[in-house]
């Protein structure tokens, strides 16, 4: 691991975002805005079955009758939603395809990002879900894993081949009345993962999905269903990336995740959106609802974020602990340079009986950034003996940013302990210093102490992603002291 | 040629002008000790040499290794073999010192040409090394540092001296808040390490340090000039009379 970070440190000096590249390929795009036309088309595009349009519809009329929220710690701009392209699916220019069925341009793509749509790159056991704009790209390793019953497939997909399944879990965990952002996904949906596990089986193999804007103007709206059944283990990976434009775009998703009895669901999530440029132009407005349900007794539910990119993050993914003795838990590293502004965190419902959470967030604000950790600690009447820690760091670069902490505790039970520890510190000149005194440049020196902080959630993420996230903060932070 | 040499260094802090001329020549081999009262301009020579950005050289040059020093990057100046024992060791949470003088052993190599080492040619060499200050396994485990009392802080300047093998070592006043076992094993540490081709800056107030590692030359630095150099009986002469003599010498008393 020692030898990986020192490489890691050399590869990074002087690198930009390095995935803001556009793909030349034409896109089935539909008429910019939203109404009802717009969802019966992308409902149409799909072939979907009419309770999914009915679904649609629905949420698209309670978001009409919602504002967009503005209680984070956040300067959000107006959005035009009506200027919005809600589907664009990548089309191939010459109609061709390779040997496996994917177009040798979107192909190309994505072995640019790092992302191996080939089943050869079976030795990283990794099963991949590629998603580019508003439709999966490809699904590998599926054969493979429907051998042990385990479904991994497109939602799209999904919706077609298992409709009970998808019919009986979707919006359950997300309903479309949460949230503004959550009611606008509902009615627009585009694509993204489905994962099922089936009693008893513990997933091989990770399994991740790769999302990818590629069209102008377009938004992404994912979405992702985890159902992982009694006695069930499985761990899911989400990475994505944006090209860099001018115009700020919108994503966003909802991510719904159930465990049933015993079941153990870990959900790891680098995401290294575009952050716009030096003076804040442009970036991905990163407005995501995820939320998981620990519904069967004993299971457990962990999220993992390290959180790099976007200009705008407003994301809380959460636990609700409805099983007796069941565990939630959220590790969480949010960087924010220039002009970046987040406000993430967490919530932990804890419903029922010795039910446990915990929270460590790390904040890291660099430039003239804002970072702000939200989160909610709830305690029912009923939960007795429930226990939550919660960490909540911040560190600061340079001191034209902000590090903000808003924790909601509420605790309704007197046999349960919540525990709150917050820490703001520096990095000052003088570690700087004593660094480059022993021959380690400022950047790295940077690189060294930030990944040092991070350390206790990095450790958390599968070994392949905690490589890649060490790399993404040294990158973020480039700079960053003067 | 001298290791280092220092003609009419001059620097300020802010504006206030803290260095007012100093010249010396430090060659291979030899162990230079620097006294003088508080206040006279010891740790800003160590700072200024080091590339410390908090200070300013505003007129004269320094050569080390027969290159321009001023125009070094801090991480230069020690990769080219300067090394700094603090007199305030710096505390970096979440680093462990294991990483950190990895990283910092193979940024030398890199820089020398040399490829980095190993794991395990590191941790052999880190075992050996950190034994010579009685250092604890588990210290070299923690953050850099971090938790460390103040001797600890003191032996682990001398280890990661230990493992840089510099050319020229600067201990800045590396004796204070030491017990006297401390201070012999921080002595026997550098003196293991001196030899015909590195050398020493031993700053201090005190005798004491100086009765373990012998200096060949003494210096007096007084307002930020060097006003008198002997051998290494001026220690005992400066222990005796104190620095009123001094003082008096240059007409302020």
């Amino acid at each position: 691991m020692a030898e990986q970070e020192e490489n890691i440190v050399e590869q990074v000096t002087n690198q930009e975002y390095k995935y803001g590249f556009v793909t030349d390929i034409d896109a089935d795009t539909i008429p910019q805005g939203l109404n009802e036309d717009i969802i019966r088309l992308i409902s149409e595009k799909k072939n979907e079955p009419d309770w999914l349009l009915e679904f649609r519809l629905k949420a698209f009329r309670h978001w009409q009758t919602l504002e967009m929220p503005n209680w984070a710690h956040i300067d959000m701009p107006e959005i035009d939603f009506q200027s919005i392209y809600y589907y664009s699916a990548p089309k191939s220019k010459t109609n061709k395809t390779d040997a496996n069925g994917i177009d040798p341009e979107l192909n190309k793509t994505f072995d640019k990002l790092g992302i191996p749509l080939y089943e050869r790159a079976q030795l990283s056991g990794m099963a991949v879900d590629a998603v580019m704009d508003s439709v999966s790209v490809k699904t590998t390793f599926k054969e493979q894993l429907a051998e042990l019953g385990i479904i991994f497939c497109s939602i799209s997909s999904a919706v077609k081949d298992y409709p009970d399944l998808v019919r009986k879990y979707l919006g359950t965990v997300v309903p479309y009345t949460d949230n503004f952002f959550a009611a606008l996904n509902s009615a627009v949906f585009s694509d993204g993962s489905f994962v099922y596990i089936p009693k008893g089986v513990r997933c091989p193999m990770e399994l991740s999905s790769y999302f990818r804007i590629n069209a102008a103007k377009t938004g992404q709206f994912e979405r992702t269903l985890i159902v992982a059944d009694d006695d069930s283990y499985v761990s899911y990976l989400e990475g994505c990336t944006a090209p860099q434009r001018d115009e700020a775009q919108m994503h966003a998703a909802i991510v719904e995740i159930v465990a049933h009895d015993r079941a153990e669901i870990k959900y790891s999530t680098v995401q290294n959106w575009y952050p716009g440029d030096k003076d804040g132009k442009g970036g991905i407005y990163n407005c995501v609802t995820k939320r998981a349900i620990c519904k069967g007794d004993s299971s457990k539910i962990s999220w993992t974020q390290v959180e790099t990119g976007s200009a705008i993050t407003w994301k809380y993914p959460s636990c609700i602990l409805a099983g007796d003795n069941s565990v939630g838990e959220f590790y969480s590293v949010a960087v924010t340079n220039n002009y970046q502004q987040a406000d993430t965190g967490t919530k932990m419902i804890h419903l029922g009986k010795n039910t446990k959470s915990r929270i460590v967030s790390k904040g890291i604000s660099a430039g003239k950034s804002q970072n702000s950790y939200r989160g909610e600690v709830r305690v029912v009447p009923k939960a007795s003996n429930s226990r939550n820690f919660s960490q909540c760091d911040s560190l600061l670069l340079g001191d034209k940013c902000g590090a903000h902490t808003f924790p909601y505790i509420q605790v309704d039970n007197e046999t349960s302990v919540v525990q709150h520890e917050a820490t703001t510190s520096k990095v000052d000149e003088d570690q700087i210093f004593y660094c480059n005194q022993r021959g380690i440049s400022t950047e790295d020196a940077v690189g060294l102490i930030v990944n040092g902080y991070a350390k206790e959630v990095i450790n958390k993420l599968p070994m392949e992603f905690a490589v890649e996230a060490q790399k993404l903060l040294a990158v973020s932070l480039e700079n960053s002291v003067g | 040629m001298g290791l280092l040499e220092i003609k009419n260094l001059h620097a300020n802090i802010g504006d206030k002008e803290i260095l007012k001329g100093v010249n010396l020549t430090i060659n291979p081999g030899e162990v230079h000790a620097i006294m003088g009262p508080n206040g006279s301009g010891k740790s800003t020579l160590s700072a200024v040499l080091t590339g410390n950005p908090t200070y300013t050289v505003t007129e004269g040059s320094v050569m080390f290794n027969g290159k321009n020093l001023l125009e070094m990057a801090p991480e230069d100046r020690a990769r080219e073999g300067m090394f700094l024992s603090f007199q305030y060791p710096v505390e970096i949470p979440g680093v462990s010192m294991v990483n950190f003088i990895r990283t910092a052993v193979n940024e030398k190599r890199k820089y020398q040409g040399q490829p980095a080492l190993s794991a395990t040619e590191f941790l052999k060499m880190m075992r050996e090394r950190k034994d010579l200050v009685e250092l604890d396994n588990k210290l070299a485990n923690r953050s850099v540092n971090e938790g460390f009392s103040g001797g600890e802080k003191k032996r682990n300047e001398i280890f990661q001296m230990a493992m840089l093998e510099p050319k020229l070592s600067i201990l800045d006043e590396t004796d204070s808040g030491l017990d006297i076992d401390a201070l012999r094993i921080v002595a026997k540490g550098v003196n293991h390490l001196r030899n015909s081709e590195n050398a020493s800056i031993v700053i201090t107030h005190y005798q004491r340090l100086l009765d373990y590692i012998v200096p060949d030359v003494v210096h007096v630095l007084y307002k930020g000039r060097i006003v008198k150099t002997e051998g290494r009986e001026l220690v005992a002469e400066l222990e005796e009379k104190g620095y009123d003599w001094i003082k008096r010498e240059q007409g302020d008393l």
